[in-house]
């Protein structure tokens, strides 16, 4: 039995979604990464249907770099967060408001 | 030890050799201004975490401008081999080192010439110590290498992150101020966010397409008619807007004020200049020379971006106060200009651009320095009252700083003023009038703010101020256009007049306005306390504007080799 690739494109595409408009409209920092983290998974599912569809294999090979630069993007993320919220209470986006104009 | 990894040596190919798999050749010449870079930030590293004491931060800047040196002679060697036996392909054709990408390879390595110059006084007054700023502007540097010679949306990609990763961290460097680390938070997620987009948009169009090799994608758009795939138009508009996102074009921009400011000030100059030159590397070769057979589905999206970059940039850094936020506001404006190159999508347009992109970098980088200078020590003097009478109290410096706003205001005898003329004339031969129109205007609006604060610095010199011939010279010729500007002429294209008579006239109004100023702000109305603290130079920032100016009046006065490269640069594509 197979599934058709529209579907996972569908998939993909609806993840994607969902991880932008989080991206947009959560308030929390760690939130917003997760969002980040779901769109660009969204896009390695992408990568792999058109890799099974199309019978090549550059598609799962760049999903292998995307998980890469995907992690070391989290660590440098992370550090970030921690380094901005060792003061304060919550990991709220709103509490960032210096700079503005 | 050694033994196990040579086992694992021979074991590893053993399954290569099972599995079929050929390694692709790697011409290490190729990318050898890459490894210089990579190489010498590994042992800049462990210099670092060896030595005894802390090394002082001007030994670092050393090690990073001699790398950075190395790394442009590498590429102009490159440069006389590729003019002589055509580019270099290596890396299974990932990597294309032509004529183009090695534009970019010397514009970044001048970048790093000059960034660390720039920054060692400005860590030692603020007490960063440690390798970190020149480690992570040498990553960046690399990652932008990558995005100038990549042949490969995959390795575009890294090359994007290799650059951005580090951009965030250095907007968080000083982890003192809190404004800093609220910079590298916003620029992160944004930035991340806009990655995300752009990988999105590579899997969509290695879908319509089939490869994620940009040559082989130019050839299979060549073979087949795409009549209406919108998988392909749809990852193309999500690369568009990844890139967007990177180079801060309207409506993508809203990141770049608030990091501009709140980053540490040379750390600003540099993001401002590399993700410039990385970002508008990738976007020309990505969409002049592989997408031209769908120029009629990205021109107009590119008309918009454009036009809209070019305006928000200009009006909006009028209203500022905060002369970083000004300079980020500009920052946008002249991105817009570099994409008048990319909406043509002609040779002309694309060597316009390149031209831009090379003089916009060490512009913005100097200009960026003398704003970290006059904003002292904790970075809380940067509003524009601070540059009143800079002209008297540090003539050199606020000399440098008038000759590189005026090349930002595009400025005869600067390298501004051909960025400037090129971009909108390959507009113009395009025939995107109205692009070319909405440039020229956007400039004049762009000239008001620049020469503000040209006047501001200058405007208690007065005519015989002792701040020497050349800068009162330089006040007179702010004075000329500050003059006509509110009438509403073109700055684009400046009008030779009597200066005399508009500079007499303006001057007496400002001194008095200034003596105005003076008398209220502080009592006292002998002119010779100024009530700022001094401003502290150091001979590597005063050896870095050196260089950002004398590029910048030198290829100014004498354009033709520059504009030779970058002509010969897209003959080569």
């Amino acid at each position: 039995m197979s599934v058709h690739a529209s579907w996972y494109l569908t998939l993909a595409a609806l993840l994607f979604t969902i991880g932008a408009v989080g991206l947009l409209v959560r308030r929390n920092v760690l939130v917003m990464f997760m969002c980040i983290e779901l769109m660009l998974n969204a896009a390695n599912l992408t990568f792999v249907t058109f890799a099974r569809a199309l019978n090549d294999i550059g598609g799962q090979v760049a999903v292998f770099f995307v998980l890469v630069v995907a992690a070391a993007e989290v660590v440098v993320g992370l550090g970030i967060i921690v380094a901005i919220f060792r003061r304060k209470v919550g990991a709220t986006a709103d509490d960032a408001h210096l700079l503005k104009g | 030890m050694i033994g196990s990894a040579h086992l694992a040596g021979v074991v590893g190919a053993r399954l290569v050799a099972a599995s079929g798999i050929t390694i692709p050749h790697i011409d290490y010449t190729a990318i050898l201004p890459e490894l210089i870079l990579l190489g010498g930030m590994l042992l800049l590293l462990a210099a670092a975490a060896l030595s005894p004491r802390p090394l002082p931060t001007e030994a670092y800047a050393t090690a990073t401008v001699g790398l950075a040196t190395a790394s442009l002679v590498t590429s102009l060697v490159l440069w006389r081999d590729v003019t002589d036996r055509g580019p270099l392909t290596t890396v299974a054709h990932s990597i294309d080192v032509d004529g183009f990408a090695l534009f970019f390879l010397v514009t970044i390595s001048c970048i790093l010439v000059v960034a660390p110059m720039l920054g060692a006084g400005y860590l030692r007054r603020e007490r960063i110590s440690g390798p970190e700023y020149y480690v992570l502007a040498l990553i960046s540097g690399s990652g932008a290498m990558f995005m100038a010679s990549a042949n490969d949306l995959v390795l575009v990609f890294l090359g994007l992150e290799i650059l951005s990763i580090p951009l965030y961290v250095l907007a968080g460097l000083d982890h003192r101020r809190e404004a800093s680390g609220e910079a590298a938070m916003k620029y992160f997620v944004l930035g991340a966010f806009s990655s995300a987009i752009f990988v999105y948009g590579i899997a969509l169009t290695y879908g319509a397409t089939g490869s994620t090799n940009l040559a082989e994608i130019g050839a299979f758009l060549a073979r087949n008619v795409v009549t209406s795939d919108g998988v392909l138009i749809g990852g193309l508009g999500l690369l568009l807007v990844g890139f967007a996102f990177k180079v801060a074009a309207v409506p993508f921009h809203m990141w770049t004020p608030d990091v501009y400011q709140g980053a540490p000030t040379p750390a600003t100059g540099f993001m401002a200049a590399m993700a410039k030159a990385g970002g508008f590397a990738a976007l020309l070769r990505v969409f002049v020379s592989t997408f031209p057979s769908l120029r009629s589905s990205w021109q107009p999206v590119v008309f918009v971006l454009a036009a809209l970059t070019l305006l928000v940039g200009a009006v909006v850094a009028v209203v500022q106060s905060d002369v970083k936020r000004m300079l980020s506001y500009s920052s946008i404006n002249h991105a817009g200009f570099v994409l008048l190159g990319l909406q043509a999508a002609t040779a002309r347009g694309v060597a316009g651009s390149l031209y831009y992109v090379f003089t916009y970098g060490l512009v913005v980088l100097g200009s960026f320095a003398v704003v970290s200078l006059v904003g002292g020590s904790g970075e809380d003097r940067h509003d524009l009252a601070r540059f009143r009478g800079l002209g008297r109290r540090q003539p050199v410096i606020a000399t440098a700083f008038a000759v590189l706003l005026l090349a930002q205001a595009g400025a005869p005898f600067t390298t501004g003023f051909f960025a400037k003329l090129y971009v909108v004339e390959a507009a113009a031969a395009a025939h995107s009038y109205l692009l070319a129109a909405i440039a020229m205007g956007s400039a004049a609006i762009a000239a008001f703010f620049y020469l503000r604060v040209v006047f501001l610095m200058f405007s208690d010199a007065g005519a015989a101020a002792p701040a020497g011939e050349g800068a009162t010279a330089r006040a007179v010729e702010a004075a000329r256009p500050a003059g006509i500007e509110p009438a509403g002429a073109a700055g684009g294209s400046w009008v030779p007049e009597p200066s005399g008579a508009v500079a007499t006239m303006v001057a007496p109004v400002t001194r008095s306005a200034a003596a105005d100023a003076r008398s209220v702000s502080s009592g006292v109305v002998a002119l010779d306390v100024s009530g700022e603290p001094p401003v502290a130079t150091s001979p590597w920032i005063l050896a870095g504007l050196g260089i950002c100016v004398a590029v910048t009046v030198v290829f100014g006065v004498w354009p033709q080799p520059l504009v030779e490269f970058a002509h010969q640069a897209t003959l080569l594509f």
